[in-house]
């Protein structure tokens, strides 16, 4: 059964090209391009990983991590924060609300794919 | 005969009996707190104490010879009232802020209660008021000697010419010693106020006011046939006729002027004037009615001036009866006894009322400040040993009583009696008016300091003795008359008279202008050269913002010495007595709650005003320095005090000062410190913004251009839609790394303006052709409504096409998908050209109207949800504009639109 990826994020260029690698590296994809359209999306069927945009419009990241964060039925999703800001306070705060992991845009393509494989393994 | 001097000495003394019974009761009433004379018009009819013999005989004497003349001595203070309110009430508020008890008091205190000063006001004032007195004295005995032989009219021998026990004016002056001592030193007062004493003079006021409306009532409807009849048989006589006009005014209308400045002043400044208007002022409030209720009463006493003089030179034509005693002489002529006895009573209360309250005046201010000053200076050990001294206080005042009352008496005998009433009395005019220029100017200059004072009074009083008094006596035989007629030794300039050549002068006109030059230069120039002490800054300041502060307790902080609280507590009962004292304090006590064993500098500062009240300030000031160091120290030691307390304190202010600045330059570093930290969040915020907004397109580009390179086998169709988003990407950078850089060289000024003439319409258009294809690719209809004249103005072409193209793009971005309009309008207002660019879009929220002109604030669209564009598009515009002193702004509401609106300045 493959794992359930979705993928957040207010660039659809980003979401295309993130979509097209999970998709590659043999996942099963949903994408939303804002915080409340991920939290409908995650309420709908619980993903097993999130790929998760800082700034977005109606709820940032942050919230949407917290929110899950929030919920015990959820407490097995893993959570990947992405954010083109590369200040370190970023990814402490990001890591404190309860992501998994946290890349800072540009990524390196192999790199994501490699590091939702790693998270994934870990959870099995 | 004999039983007319019963009647007459019986009348006299009965009167002065209602006079003594009035003050009693009104000191009984004061004492129990229910003051008889805390009403508007018992203080207005003891201002007129200024009406005395010289009004009630005198001012007929001289418009007997000199017509409407003597009307100015009355039109003087009726113009003083009416600046009552705004000397008068300022005077009144000082004296009571610091318990002054004389006029002497108040010029010492205004200049750092100086003892020298205080001294010299009252040799001032007792010299200059012995004519004045002089002249009351001789109205009582000419009156008393006219009547005795009633009903004949006969003007007695004068007095020089009898031994001093065969002359009824020395008796006259032995029973006011008795009735002065009597009313005046009965006890010594903290305040110094003598409410009996006033009611008294009140009383007075009314009886002569009476008596001398009577007597003209009688003389003008009695005698004669009422005022029609007598002014016209005044008339038929070419002599009298001309005394109703000015021109017989001696000296013209210098003579006048003159005499209405001595008036003035005198009203103001004579000691008696100082004590009632100002010391026994209870009331502030009084004061405004006095201003119109005084004037009345000074009119209504000198209604019957004119007719009574009138008819005494018609009816007394061809006989010696002095024109002074016409008011006396008339009903007596007449066969009118009672009315006679009712003139002879009304000038005795006239002449009483000055002197008693005159010397009982003089006699404080030379206890005060000659006496007293001058035993703390000689026999301070021996005063220190004495328990009470308020019984030595009022011996002080009960021998100065005697001595000026006697003085005046001499003065009558060997230079008055030569003199009319009024003559003398202007003498006393012209010493009192020396009081002025300490007084006023030291109420408005602060400047204004004790040498000057001292200079000018000094200067001002020799020369009123050397033009006025010297003569006097010479006049009277006393030096050689050669002294006024050639000048001393035969010096034509220092004539007194004609003083440096100054000639066909009225005498009194003739001194006032030196004495005045001499005491105002005195004061200026002293001022001005001499540096103030310490204590005289604090009393002038006091004394010029008295309105401004209501209380004050500057003068404690002068005291910072060591006092025990039972020290002070003897102070006081040796001048006041031990029960007034013990009363003083318990007061004190009750008010403040106790008092401390250690005396703080309030009660020092209280303690010294009440002393004031007994002692003057300057004796105050010296006692309590005394007690305070434990010996008694002199005036020059004290001031040394003084100076150096003084000098503390300004160096205690110069170092709070100096924290004060620190502190406000240490606030402006914070300040600054937290400008900077400030601007550093904000260019954090930039930069950290600036990054997520170059790394958003850069991440797709690298992602795609990754894929792209990981998968060579991809099919054709999606490797060219991703090479389509990196180049769009790409761009999107582009055009980013771009703005960044208008915006940061235009925020540092580091931009290259092509200013030029250009056609704004053109410009318009050529920004509407670069943007073409946007407004094809998302089918949006753009009307153009640009007019037909170009549209001149100055600035940089490629900077405002970017702007008009930014504008344009933004619209179209807002457009819907479907059905998209804008419109580019060019209107010319008065000065300006007015470009807008009119959307049909979403429209914005009014309360994002300032903020979407913000660096990197986005206008999120409502359709996608991802806002567009590099928020930088607006504010790189704004600052375009404003560059052109332009300005550019948004109105729209959410739903209906948005209008984008610029305006330059046309050429």
């Amino acid at each position: 059964m493959a794992n359930k990826i979705l993928v957040v994020d207010d660039e659809p260029n980003i979401v295309l090209s993130l979509e097209f690698l999970m998709k590659q590296a043999g996942f099963q994809v949903r994408t939303a391009a804002d915080g409340e359209a991920a939290l409908a999306a995650i309420a709908a069927e619980a993903p097993d990983l999130i790929l998760l945009d800082v700034m977005m419009p109606r709820k940032n990241g942050y919230e949407v991590c917290q929110a899950v964060r929030a919920n015990p039925d959820w407490k097995a999703v893993r959570i990947i924060m992405l954010t083109a800001k590369g200040r370190e306070v970023e990814r402490e705060k990001g890591l404190a609300l309860g992501a998994d992991d946290y890349i800072t845009k540009p990524f390196s393509t192999q790199e994501v794919v490699e590091r939702v494989r790693e998270l994934l393994a870990e959870a099995d | 005969m004999m039983n007319y001097d019963v009647i007459l000495v019986g009348g006299a003394l009965a009167y002065l009996g209602v006079l003594f019974g009035i003050a009693y009761y009104g000191d009984q009433r004061a004492d129990a707190g229910r003051s008889i004379i805390a009403n508007p018009y018992i203080y207005t009819l003891s201002l007129a104490i200024y009406c005395t013999a010289w009004t009630f005989f005198g001012s007929v004497g001289l418009a007997a010879t000199t017509g409407v003349y003597f009307l100015a001595v009355y039109l003087g203070p009726t113009l003083m009232a009416m600046l009552f309110w705004f000397v008068l009430r300022r005077i009144v508020r000082i004296t009571k802020v610091h318990r002054i008890t004389s006029i002497a008091d108040f010029i010492a205190s205004r200049y750092g209660k100086s003892g020298l000063l205080a001294g010299l006001v009252t040799v001032v004032a007792v010299i200059g008021i012995l004519p004045y007195i002089s002249i009351q004295l001789k109205a009582i005995a000419i009156s008393f000697n006219l009547l005795r032989h009633y009903p004949e009219v006969r003007m007695a021998a004068a007095s020089a010419q009898q031994p001093v026990w065969a002359d009824t004016t020395f008796y006259v002056a032995l029973v006011l010693i008795v009735f002065a001592i009597l009313f005046g030193t009965r006890h010594i007062d903290n305040t110094e106020r003598h409410e009996g004493m006033v009611a008294a003079v009140a009383f007075e006021s009314l009886f002569k006011l009476v008596a001398s409306v009577m007597v003209g009532i009688a003389v003008t409807f009695m005698i004669f046939g009422g005022p029609g009849e007598l002014f016209q048989q005044a008339a038929a006589d070419p002599e009298l006729a001309a005394l109703l006009h000015f021109e017989v005014v001696p000296g013209g209308y210098g003579g006048w002027l003159s005499l209405l400045f001595l008036s003035m002043m005198a009203f103001m400044f004579l000691p008696r004037q100082f004590q009632v208007m100002v010391v026994e002022n209870v009331n502030e409030a009084h004061i405004r009615k006095a201003i119109w209720l005084f004037p009345l009463y000074l009119f209504l006493i000198n209604l019957f001036v004119l007719p009574v003089a009138l008819g005494g030179r018609l009816i007394f034509s061809d006989s010696d009866v002095d024109a002074d005693m016409f008011v006396l002489a008339l009903p007596m002529i007449e066969q009118m006894p009672t009315l006679a006895m009712l003139a002879f009573l009304g000038g005795f209360s006239a002449a009483t009322s000055m002197i008693l309250f005159e010397t009982i005046t003089l006699s404080t201010m030379v206890c005060n400040d000659l006496v007293m000053p001058l035993l703390l200076r000689a026999k301070s050990r021996w005063l220190a040993g004495r328990a009470d001294l308020s019984g030595l206080l009022l011996g002080i005042r009960r021998a100065g009583i005697v001595v000026i009352i006697l003085l005046g008496y001499l003065y009558f005998r060997f230079i008055g009696e030569t003199y009319a009433l009024v003559a003398s009395g202007l003498i006393s005019f012209a010493a009192a008016a020396q009081f002025a220029p300490p007084i006023l100017i030291g109420l408005y200059w602060k400047r204004a300091n004790r040498r000057g004072a001292l200079i000018g009074l000094s200067g001002g009083f020799l020369i009123w003795l050397y033009t006025l008094l010297l003569p006097a006596m010479a006049r009277s035989g006393w030096i050689d008359i050669s002294f006024v007629e050639m000048g001393p030794w035969g010096i034509e300039w220092l004539k007194p008279y004609a003083l440096f050549g100054l000639e066909d002068m009225n005498i009194y006109m003739h001194s006032v202008f030196w004495s005045m030059l001499a005491n105002v230069g005195g004061l200026v120039f002293g001022s001005i050269l001499n540096r103030p002490d310490p204590l005289e800054q604090v009393q002038g300041s006091q004394f010029v913002n008295v309105m401004e502060r209501e209380r004050h307790d500057g003068d404690s902080l002068l005291w910072r010495g060591v006092v025990e609280t039972s020290q002070l507590y003897d102070l006081l009962a040796r001048f006041l007595g031990p029960q007034r004292a013990s009363e003083v304090f318990d007061r004190y006590g009750q008010e403040h709650g106790g008092y401390p064993l250690q005396a703080d500098p309030r009660l020092i500062h209280h303690t010294e005003r009440l002393l004031a009240g007994a002692i003057g300030a300057a004796s105050a000031r010296v006692m309590i320095s005394s007690i305070m160091m434990g010996e008694v120290l002199s005036i020059e030691e004290v001031m040394t005090i003084l100076d150096e307390s003084s000098q503390v304190i300004e160096y205690s202010r110069r170092l709070e000062q100096k924290s004060r600045e620190l502190e406000a330059a240490s606030a402006g570093l914070r300040e600054a410190n937290d400008r900077l930290r400030q601007l550093d969040r904000l260019k954090d915020e930039f930069i950290s913004t600036v990054t997520h907004e170059l790394r958003t397109p850069l991440t797709s580009i690298r992602a795609f251009s990754e894929i792209l390179l990981a998968n060579p086998d991809m099919d054709v169709e999606q490797r060219s839609k991703f090479l389509g988003i990196i180049v769009k990407e790409s761009e999107r950078l582009t055009r980013l790394i771009n703005q960044v850089l208008d915006m940061a060289k235009i925020d540092s000024g580091r931009i290259d303006w092509r200013i030029e003439t250009i056609d704004l319409r053109a410009l318009i258009q050529d920004a509407i052709n670069a943007t073409s294809q946007l407004f094809c690719d998302k089918a949006v209809a753009l009307h153009e409504d640009l007019g037909e004249r170009p549209a001149t103005i100055v600035g940089d072409r490629d900077r405002l096409i970017q702007v008009i193209i930014n504008l344009l793009s933004n619209a179209v971005k807002f457009c819907p998908d479907q059905g998209g309009e804008v419109t580019i309008q060019l209107r010319p207002l008065a000065n300006h050209w007015r470009v807008a660019v009119i959307d049909n879009g979403p429209g914005i929220a009014h309360d994002q109207h300032k903020l979407i002109f913000e660096k990197f604030h986005q206008v999120v669209d409502t359709h996608s949800g991802k806002p567009q564009g590099t928020g930088l598009g607006l504010p790189i515009s704004q600052k375009i504009i404003e560059h052109h002193e332009g300005r550019i702004w948004v109105e729209s509401a959410l739903g209906q639109g948005a209008t984008f609106l610029v305006e330059l300045p046309g050429k």
